[in-house]
């Protein structure tokens, strides 16, 4: 920490400022006793899924400035910025933020902003779980950005393969944190799989059949069951490999028996799927955006059902794709070649349904449906490029080089961050009862789209140029150094567009239009028919489902007044108390995790069994609810002139 | 009662149900911790992988067939097996009403439980005397590590059964208490059908082989 120059000391002392300003703000507006009863012990869906939010866009903002880094020490040929070391910390640090704690608590955001208010139910099957599963998210990702300025971030890629991670090769605790803090989130995510799966298993508001589902809670359904099949796999891969560093076993050693590649097994069995999870949610995004801003029921709303959950299926079946050169043999190449290239079928289904949903609608362009747009033609590319490389033969040249690195960006950004942005649009009001703005909004989509363009086309063209990924600088004769130029260009297009979203937020509070009717989209789900911000018990009387679209329906014939509550029937309603154990388990997960990364076990054990006290002591409670009194429901309903 | 009744009450078939799903509450919380034993059948599946890939590799120190007691494994098969049947025997008297019974028999499956890990305890100490520590190789860093965390949960378990026991001694049969002996019993006879994979694919099949 005291001897690593003056780019961490920069950090250091900008961190100690934004905390003094943090804990000044905090102190001025006297806020810490709202913050600590309404956010910090919160078990409320909606306050859990905007904290998501927000933590997301922050680690947006992290992997954003590692990649603008990297793009900038790439620029040009032999460029010496950043040292080679700083150089593989910051492209382990960006992907494993981006994927981890950007894109997964991104769809968490989404997952508890919406799935409740879509299928008609009060909260999450589990919220005190839930509030769980937040904490160590972001306790998680604390002690993975500390490793910035304490000790060292890990540099050994975000797959973190042994042998180079062993601790005969990687002393420093970088690799350490790594491990514990991905490993405490995947334990959060796991909660938050189960979870999904109980709740739209099981508190859907009557009537609301499977098949009338809206199609963004099927697409939970489909990744929460990947999320629950996948992550144990992560868990294992991780755990083992802690085990490795830090108690001296063999598993993933060159010595003693060990093998690595076990532990590429494991982690990719995790890996791939990994990357469904995260766009299944935005191609469920994408599905009710289209539906809604094209005035059109989806087309084909049964094969997108199918799709979804065939593409969770399928895969399993990839994950041997990342090492085709490993000499697994051609048989194996070839089930997996052929398991990836399936993947396309399915998707393309969804790529069609959605065209043809647009086709003779009445379509409006707004912020959500634009970036729906450019996902279109954006994952069309990355689709196509997807399926040039799982041809095996041909990875043989493609493999590691910034072919591959431009294809996932253009999935993973085109896709996730694309599907994610349509939706953060699409449900803001809901979420904060005002609109972002659209002027702003389209200075970010432009020059974002623009940006990605200019940044990875480049990039394709570089991997058949024999540039491979993770180089920290190249000599000036390989003829790589316009492109390169190019691409960091692109790069920081991207981070102006991101800038304007920024700027367009901070605008919109003030300025943006306020949604009074709690339906700015004239939406077609049930989150719809509730005022904007909802109510925290959600629905004053829970609706009985008769049709998919069931809002849309009632619009169309005139029967809205159906949803609204009648005073004489009200009754109080039981919702789950709020509870500090979420909170402090997430703090104890943390000690715990520092204390295991420098090895201080004393702290480790310390903090575990403050674990474990929490969770005698939540065995043993009795009453976790209270009943909100006819009287406030009545108040708060008359207030957003319901009644 | 919780945010989900209104979904669940289903007219006067929920009377009908076993005590420990008569509340929406509980039966979602039981549906819930079978997913999670989805989960957790996942981690032993990867730990099971990772053993049958590391089993033969003992880099020249002890194998399978040198290290295991016979009489050791299959006296801890035994103990686990009963104690499932009688964690089984507390389920049934909870259904029965029998709040007596159901603190019995948990009782005698928390000392199984504990004679069980005493068995593990015992077997682990042997081996690492005998330099077969799970530092030694990577077939030991497998075995360990499986048996181990097999091991762990059922120490969890135990623990989690008498905080069990507590609440039902404390409350009586409620609906949740019982789903409670419902659920730390689903728990410990998953944790039996692992033992069983453990029992063949470990130890037989090493003393076998």
């Amino acid at each position: 920490m005291w001897n690593e120059g003056p780019m961490i000391w920069t950090s250091d002392v900008l961190i100690l400022l934004t905390s003094v300003g943090i804990i000044g703000v905090l102190t001025h507006f006297k806020k810490w006793k709202w913050l600590w009863d309404e956010w910090l012990t919160t078990v409320d869906h909606k306050k859990i899924g905007i904290m998501y939010l927000i933590a997301a866009l922050l680690m947006m903002f992290r992997g954003g400035v590692d990649a603008l880094l990297m793009r900038t020490q790439l620029a040009v040929p032999n460029n010496h910025l950043l040292t080679a070391e700083h150089y593989d910390q910051i492209f382990t640090t960006h992907g494993t933020i981006m994927i981890l704690f950007m894109a997964m608590p991104f769809i968490f955001a989404m997952f508890n902003i919406v799935v409740p208010l879509q299928i008609g139910a009060r909260d999450v099957a589990f919220p005190y779980l839930n509030a769980i599963s937040f904490w160590l998210f972001f306790f998680a990702a604390l002690l993975f950005n500390l490793s910035f300025v304490f000790g060292g971030s890990p540099d050994a890629g975000w797959v973190s393969y042994p042998p180079l991670t062993e601790l005969g090769f990687d002393k420093g605790p970088g690799e350490n944190f790594y491990l514990l803090a991905v490993q405490i989130t995947g334990i959060g995510s796991i909660g938050t799989g189960i979870n999904f799966l109980a709740t739209i298993f099981k508190m859907r508001a009557p009537g609301m059949k499977l098949m009338k589902m809206p199609l963004f809670t099927w697409s939970v359904v489909a990744a929460s069951i990947v999320i629950i099949a996948a992550f144990p796999a992560l868990a294992i891969a991780l755990a083992l490999l802690l085990l490795d560093r830090v108690f001296g076993t063999h598993f993933f050693t060159m010595l003693h028996g060990g093998d690595p590649m076990m532990f590429v097994n494991l982690f990719w069995i995790w890996g791939h799927p990994e990357v469904y999870i995260v766009i299944l949610p935005a191609f469920g995004i994408f599905s009710e955006v289209v539906a809604t801003f094209s005035k059109k029921r989806i087309f084909g709303y049964s094969s997108m059902v199918a799709s979804l959950l065939l593409i969770s299926v399928i895969s399993y079946f990839v994950w041997a794709h990342h090492f085709f050169t490993m000499g697994a043999g051609a048989n194996v190449n070839t089930f997996f070649a052929v398991a990836s290239m399936m993947v396309a079928i399915p998707t393309g289904v969804k790529v069609f349904n959605w065209l043809f949903t647009m086709y003779r609608g009445r379509v409006t362009m707004s912020l959500p449906m634009w970036w729906t747009a450019s996902f279109v033609l954006n994952f069309l590319m990355g689709g196509a490029t997807g399926v040039m490389l799982a041809v095996a033969p041909a990875d043989y040249q493609y493999h590691n080089s910034y072919f591959l690195i431009a294809h996932f960006h253009q999935t993973l950004i085109g896709g996730t961050v694309y599907g994610l942005l349509a939706g953060m649009y699409y449900w803001w009001p809901k979420m904060f009862g005002f609109k972002l703005d659209k002027k702003l909004g389209m200075w970010a989509m432009v020059l974002f789209n623009i940006g990605f363009y200019v940044c990875f086309m480049p990039q394709y063209a570089l991997g058949f140029m024999g540039m491979q990924r993770r180089m920290y600088t190249y000599p000036a004769g390989m003829g790589w150094g316009t492109l390169n130029f190019i691409s960091t260009i692109g790069a920081y297009l991207m981070g102006l567009g991101f800038l304007f979203i920024v700027i367009e937020v901070i605008y919109s509070i003030k300025y943006g239009e306020r949604d009074l009717t709690g339906d700015p989209w004239n939406g077609r789900t049930l989150e719809w028919s509730l005022p904007s911000p909802a109510p925290h018990y959600n629905f004053a009387v829970i609706p009985t489902v008769t049709e998919r679209d069931y809002w849309w329906e009632l619009k169309e014939n005139n029967r809205t007044h159906e949803l609204r509550p009648k005073a004489e029937t009200l009754k109080s309603i039981e919702m789950p108390k709020n509870s500090a154990r979420p909170f402090l388990m997430g703090v104890a997960f943390f000690f715990a995790g520092f204390g295991f990364v420098f090895h201080w076990l004393i702290l480790g054990f310390a903090a575990l069994a403050i674990v474990a006290a929490i969770m005698i002591h939540r065995a043993l409670e009795v009453h976790d609810e209270y009943a909100v009194p006819v009287d406030e429901i009545l108040e708060t309903e008359a207030a957003t002139g319901r009644l | 009662m919780a945010v989900s009744e209104t979904h669940l009450k289903q007219g006067a078939a929920m009377s009908e149900l076993p005590l420990e799903y008569q509340t929406p509450n509980d039966s979602v919380k039981i549906l819930g911790f079978w997913i999670f034993l989805a989960t957790d059948m996942l981690l032993f599946g990867c730990l099971f992988a990772t053993y049958l890939v590391l089993r033969t590799h003992t880099d020249g120190g002890p194998t399978a067939h040198q290290l295991f007691d016979v009489p050791g494994f299959t006296s801890e098969t035994f103990i686990l097996l009963t104690s499932s049947f009688t964690g089984g025997l507390a389920t049934l008297s909870m259904r029965n009403g029998n709040k007596r019974a159901v603190i019995s028999w948990m009782i005698v499956t928390i000392l199984l439980g504990l004679s069980f890990i005493g068995f593990e305890a015992h077997e682990f100490a042997t081996d690492v005397l005998a330099g077969a520590t799970m530092q030694r190789s990577a077939f030991l860093s497998a075995f360990f590590t499986l048996v181990g965390t097999h091991g762990t949960h059922v120490s969890i378990g135990i623990v989690w059964m008498l905080l069990t026991m507590i609440n039902v001694a404390r409350r009586g049969l409620t609906p949740a208490t019982s789903r409670k002996v419902f659920i730390v019993n689903l728990y410990w006879h998953f944790l039996d059908v692992v033992w069983v994979f453990i029992f063949t694919i470990v130890y037989l099949s090493g003393v076998v082989m």
